[in-house]
Order: structure tokens, then sequence, then C-alpha cells
């Protein structure tokens, strides 16, 4: 399952939800991201997320069937939030359900270095400095190569 | 044609009518960097009608062309 939400979510609502679908999975791992406060020593007032309606949600389901494929997962969601956010908000939250723990864990490791790089979203935090768009990291595609 | 910036490349000016000799991705690409020289840059991603192209693509009347800076999701 891929969502692109405008509004907000409620991570431990969706964890829920997930596990109760996940039947005969032996592993369920989940990852929620958050807006940071402070980034590069100036506080985030806010972050605006850009997408493309139909590339970014094509890409989803691209990144969405390569890891279940990939770690033989019984279940997965991908929620992502677009638009406007607060600091503290959830950005991003992935779940794996599969038969032992390795493949879960590894999936939404997975997941999340392909959400870095591979999927069309572009970040602006708004600073007490101003606004300022934010691109991967050197880190982020090392992370990529990992796979 | 359609042109649409994603990202950082929206706080550019927007994108004139394109001249009828361009043709394919490449020739749009160098078109739009005569006044935007960021779009020269083999980081930004072109995507014709919802798709990511690789390398140079035709483009006629009635495509969209979408130009994507490096993402940054998650």
């Amino acid at each position: 399952m891929i969502a692109l939400r405008a509004e907000p979510f409620d991570a431990s609502a969706l964890l829920a939800e997930f596990t109760a679908r996940a039947a005969g999975a032996g592993a369920i791992v989940s990852f929620t991201g958050l807006v940071r406060d402070e980034n590069d020593g100036g506080a985030v007032l806010g972050l605006e997320l850009d997408h493309h309606p139909r590339l970014t949600e094509q890409a989803l389901h691209g990144v969405e069937r390569d890891a279940v494929a990939r770690f033989d997962l019984l279940d997965i969601a991908i929620v992502h939030r677009h638009g406007a956010l607060a600091p503290g908000e959830p950005i991003v939250f992935v779940a794996a359900a599969a038969a032992h723990r390795r493949s879960a864990f590894d999936a939404v490791d997975y997941v999340m270095d392909r959400l870095k790089t591979d999927v069309p979203f572009w970040k602006r935090e708004r600073r007490d400095d101003g606004a300022h768009w934010l691109e991967a990291r050197a880190g982020d595609h090392e992370d990529r190569r990992r796979w | 044609m359609k042109i649409l910036f994603f990202g950082r490349l929206r706080d550019g000016p927007p994108a004139g009518p394109v001249p009828s000799g361009v043709r394919d991705t490449e020739a749009l690409r160098a078109w739009l960097g005569g006044d935007r020289p960021e779009l020269l840059d083999t980081s930004i991603r072109i995507a014709v009608n919802d798709e990511i192209v690789p390398g140079k693509q035709p483009v006629e009347e009635g495509d969209e062309v979408a130009f994507l800076p490096p993402m940054s999701g998650g």
C-alpha cells in the first residue's frame, strides 16, 4: 500500500491498521520520519514538500514492488506527506511485514534509502534566516549504493 | 508544449513559447538554458509525459515536459 497525504497522519494508527492486515507475518518493522526542528544550526519553522502528482506516485509504486520482490515481504506500507508541514509532524511512515525479522528490517532500510534519492520529492525548509531547498546529501547516495 | 519546473527550479521564471525548431529534450534544455543556465546541469532530469527519459527524446506540441532537480524525499 502506498499513499500520498496532504494532511497530517497518525503513525501509531497506521501501524495498528497494518498489523491487523498482516496475518501470518512473523515480523513487522516500522519507521516514522519526523520534521526536524533545527538544521545547520538554524531553527526550522516549517517544511514545504514539493512533489509531482503522477511521477511521485509511480515512483512510490516502483519502490513498493521492488521491496516486496527483493525481501519476500508479505505486505508493505509507504505513506508520505506533501505540502506544508510543521516541525515534529510525521513526514513518512514505512512498515514491512515478513516471515522473519531480517527481511522486515532490511526492507524498511531499503525503502528509506530509495525515498531519499529516487522518488520525486523536494524539501524546502523555512528557517529563521529564510527558505532553503534541500537536496540529498552525499551520505544519502552512499546509502543508496549499499543495495 | 507545457513546461513544468519542480523543487528549486520553481523559483525561476516560467518558460515562454517554445520555438518551432526545438524538437527534442536536449534542444529544449539548451534553449531554456540560455536564460537559465542551471537547467544545463546534468543532475537536472527531464520527464516527458510522466516518464523520466534517460537521454535525448523527441518532443512535440502537446507534450508535457518536466524539469526535475535532484530529489530529497523521506
